[in-house]
């Protein structure tokens, strides 16, 4: 699992010794890292977008020190007894909190992009993969009241490699529980923005994060429900280079748009302001009109 | 039907096949009722991993096999509407004791060529949304929905993931979140990953005795984790997969009994037990039992995690 720990920094580069200068992992060539971090952690040469943390994430796209965290006090058990080898599950726990510094592999709150109050979710790929067990499923459940309740849109930004296996059927079921959630946000006539982010796969994409209303993704992010390897080994073939990429998802038509990072904030902004609810009531009522200028909601007193 | 025996079954078949030697009827019927002790003894000391291969057996009913025992008639409905059909999962209006039922459920196939032309019951994109269109007419015609699961997994394949695999499962869930008429689920032999999901967000879920509902094959499970497919039976023990299992975690409503090793000793039986849950389920929906916003507090119960006081 050592490669989970070079992702820590946002940079999978195996073999380069930390310094100024480091190889793409994508177009092998050498690259200013001062340069790369600048970038939001996307290569300046080819564009490819490193893995990065969740709480990284937050610094790069929202307002800051907006971010108010919710949810801390929910805490990861073993259901199943689970051991792989001399491992135990809550041994995994505790090397994945080591590893990323969360409890579990989702980070939710409330935040603000561009003066835009949201609820936001997002997903640790740090952490077992940000797989989904039952403490992330009742996360995204409570953080979708708790958008309800502040009658704000929610952004996660999903990253994931499925259910948590040892967790067992409890985490199978974490989907059915999530499709739910995303149901109830639906209802309240809230927006409900997914970000797809490298990689999003199985139980996740097939359940809250496939759900988005709108749905962003990364460039390059691997986005697919079997994964390639499983697939490649079912059917005896080589899977084309692009293959379950967001570009190809893009292409079959389940991703609204292709964000660059370096892009996300101003894009997600420009999106808020469009699916505010003042905006929408605005639309509908010309009371409501001056009250959804282009100001973001809360920079006016209500 | 040929004969399929499952190694740990083997003991059974040598007392039949003796038997069958036999020189005297006295022997013979000696040895037949020294199977069939066996048979008890073998049945109730399976390990997970056998029991997954038990729940697999070829010789275990399939969906068709039910609904044709229990159905006084069946209409088959074909196609989502969109790209085509889907055999592995079959979808159609049946009647049963004389009311309307919309069913849904993945047919694994029987003969070689059935399980070739029916995917061995991995459905692909296009058989969820086959699924969700029968959800719906069922709800607007108002008439309860039956599931039945018997499926290794959602197929692993290229087209699946091409026509969004993740994505149709996850509106099968968001749909059956929201379905207005009562879902009864029932897992008939293997119900795997979002695959089998998807057709069980139900307001009653049952599993036969020795079906088995995981979160995805032990093999894959095995790789994954062990990351050597060939501990598979540690991947199956450790992931808890029996019907005892799944009551005990709160994940599924009821247990229903089968013979010692399983419906296949007795098909008739078995739909006759099906039947029975099917019975109690129209009669409790009758009784008003089943609300949409029941089913959705029950899964949204299901979980463990521990709360501390802030």
């Amino acid at each position: 699992m050592g490669f989970l720990k070079r992702k820590r920094n946002g940079l999978d580069a195996p073999g380069i010794p930390d310094g100024l200068w480091m190889k793409c992992a994508a177009c092998q060539q050498t690259v200013y890292r001062p340069e790369v971090e600048e970038n939001m952690h996307v290569c300046p040469a080819c564009g490819h977008h490193y893995r990065i943390g969740s709480r990284q994430r937050l610094e790069l796209l929202m307002d800051p020190g907006s971010f108010q965290e919710t949810g801390t006090n929910l805490k990861t058990v073993d259901p199943l007894g689970f051991r792989v080898g001399e491992e135990t599950y809550m041994d995994r726990l505790e090397r994945a909190r080591e590893e990323s510094g969360l409890r579990d592999a989702l980070l939710t709150g409330f935040a603000a992009i561009e003066g835009f109050r949201i609820a936001v979710g997002v997903m640790e790929s740090a952490f077992i993969m940000a797989s989904m067990g039952s403490v992330l499923g009742e996360k995204f459940c409570r953080l979708v009241r708790d958008a309800i309740r502040e009658k704000v849109p929610l952004v996660v930004f999903a990253a994931s490699g499925g259910a948590r296996m040892q967790e067992g059927i409890l985490a199978l079921m974490q989907m059915a529980k999530t499709a739910d959630a995303v149901r109830e946000i639906n209802d309240a006539g809230l927006p409900y923005i997914s970000v797809l982010t490298d990689p999003t796969s199985g139980g996740v994409l097939a359940s809250f994060a496939g759900l988005g209303d709108i749905i962003l993704a990364e460039p390059g992010a691997y986005i697919g429900f079997a994964g390639t390897r499983l697939i490649e080994g079912a059917l005896k073939v080589k899977l084309p280079e692009g293959f379950q990429r967001a570009e190809y998802q893009f292409e079959n038509g389940f991703i609204d748009q292709i964000v660059k990072r370096t892009e996300m904030r101003p894009f997600l902004a420009r999106l808020l302001r469009c699916l505010s609810p003042q905006s929408a009531r605005a639309a509908l009522s010309s009371k409501e009109a001056d009250a959804a200028s282009d100001a973001p909601p809360g920079a006016d007193t209500e | 039907m040929a004969e399929t025996i499952l190694p740990f079954e083997r003991s059974i078949y040598d007392l039949i096949e003796a038997a069958g030697r036999a020189e005297t009827v006295e022997e013979r019927a000696a040895l037949l009722k020294q199977s069939e002790a066996e048979r008890l003894r073998v049945y109730a000391n399976l390990t997970p991993w056998e029991r997954v291969q038990l729940a697999r057996h070829p010789r275990r009913p399939r969906m068709l096999d039910y609904t044709n025992r229990i159905l006084e008639d069946f209409i088959e409905l074909h196609g989502d509407r969109v790209i085509g059909d889907d055999p592995a999962m079959v979808c159609g209006i049946g009647r049963f004791r004389g009311r309307t039922i919309f069913i849904a459920g993945q047919q694994k196939g029987v003969s070689t060529e059935e399980k070739v032309s029916r995917n061995f019951g991995m459905a692909h994109p296009w058989g969820y949304r086959k699924a969700q269109r029968v959800f719906r007419l069922a709800e607007r015609l108002g008439h309860p929905v039956v599931t039945f699961v018997d499926t290794p997994a959602a197929h692993p394949g290229i087209e699946a993931e091409q026509r969004g695999q993740g994505f149709a499962i996850a509106e099968s869930l968001r749909l059956c979140a929201d379905l207005r008429v009562p879902i009864l689920a029932v897992v008939l032999s293997e119900g795997g990953s979002g695959g089998a999901l998807a057709i069980a967000f139900a307001d009653r879920v049952c599993m036969f005795q020795y079906a088995v509902y995981m979160i995805c094959p032990p093999e894959r499970c095995a790789e994954i984790l062990w990351r050597d497919v060939e501990k598979k039976e540690l991947a199956a023990a450790a992931l808890k997969v029996t019907a005892q299992d799944l009551m005990d975690l709160g994940a599924i409503d009821a247990i229903l009994p089968e013979p010692p090793g399983g419906a296949q000793y007795d098909p008739a039986g078995a739909a006759e037990v099906l039947a029975s849950e099917i019975d109690r389920f129209l009669e409790a929906c009758r009784q008003g039992a089943y609300s949409v916003e029941k089913r959705r507090e029950k899964f949204r119960r299901i979980g463990h995690w521990l709360e501390e006081s802030l």
